[in-house]
């Protein structure tokens, strides 16, 4: 379901047709649940976090002032879900990616400047290796620091552009745009020592 | 003397740190201009930024692949009584 579905939805509702109500719990549940199962690692804690957020989101319904962006007003609702749920301290640091630990180096000099990366010209296509690169993708996210994951998977996964995250995550437009860089990096690093070691050792 | 692998040049850097804006769309006509004027002569500048376009790409189609459980009968009817809890406070 794309956000324009989403936003006729919560017009529906808001208008008080009640037939939207089943089709909007069945679509935000699974998106809530799969971004908090993300963030929170649990399955158990997911499914909560999915229900608290769906009966504030109802609560509070008619505080949605732009249906248009009902996507990132329930994403709002869901990560303050997520962070009463973190089994975590609070009082952890969050940990910091630096840009300089994913540049790639380059090898020889001069006009024969070679950069150490993988090929990636051929991405495996293979349904069954693509299944495997979106894995890695996966445990890439899941091994990053909260604070990069949760702007990758609103921006990337979810789609919701830089000014709607900045909102979600109470942090400024220029943090969500470093952390997603730093994100996009650190997987970016991840997909490449694969590409070199699992792929190149099939041969 | 064995060459030792060098590091990127600073235009390189600096542009490296701009890849996912630029792949965004986010950035003003002219740094575009610059980033594209750079790597028309720096071939390991276009591979470095086609791997994070691919990444780009594999992350927006990522999705978990673990789905709810159902919902129960309880807890939907608790979501209901909720919008008809708000629609109801509004018509007051």
């Amino acid at each position: 379901m794309n956000q324009d579905h989403e936003t006729t939805l919560a017009r529906e509702l808001l208008a008080g047709r009640p037939e939207a109500f089943d089709r909007f719990v069945e679509h935000f549940r699974s998106k809530i649940f799969q971004y908090s199962w993300m963030m929170c690692g649990h399955r158990d804690d997911a499914e909560e976090v999915a229900q608290d957020t769906l009966l504030k989101v109802f609560e509070n319904f008619d505080q949605l002032r732009e249906p248009e962006r009902v996507r990132a007003w329930v994403f709002r609702i869901a990560k303050n879900a997520c962070l009463m749920k973190r089994r975590r301290s609070i009082f952890a640091p969050a940990q910091e990616l630096s840009l300089d630990e994913f540049l790639p180096t380059m090898e020889g000099d001069g006009e024969q400047v070679k950069l150490q990366i993988a090929d990636w010209s051929n991405l495996p296509v293979d349904h069954l290796l693509r299944r495997e690169l979106q894995e890695v993708v996966r445990e890439a996210i899941a091994g990053l620091p909260e604070i990069y994951r949760a702007v990758i998977l609103l921006r990337d996964m979810e789609g919701l552009s830089t000014e709607e995250t900045a909102q979600v995550l109470e942090i400024r437009e220029d943090a969500v745009k470093t952390r997603l860089h730093r994100a996009r990096l650190a997987i970016r690093q991840k997909l490449d020592d694969y590409l070199r070691h699992a792929v190149a050792a099939r041969g | 003397m064995p060459t030792e692998p060098h590091k990127h040049n600073e235009e390189c850097r600096e542009i490296f740190g701009l890849l996912s804006a630029y792949l965004d769309l986010e950035l003003p006509p002219d740094a575009c201009r610059e980033i594209e004027q750079h790597m028309a002569g720096c071939p390991p500048c276009i591979e470095f930024a086609e791997s994070l376009r691919k990444t780009v790409e594999l992350c927006r189609e990522f999705r978990p692949d673990a789905v709810p459980e159902p919902i129960s009968a309880e807890a939907r009817e608790n979501l209901r009584s909720a919008y008809q809890r708000m629609l109801a406070a509004r018509r007051k």
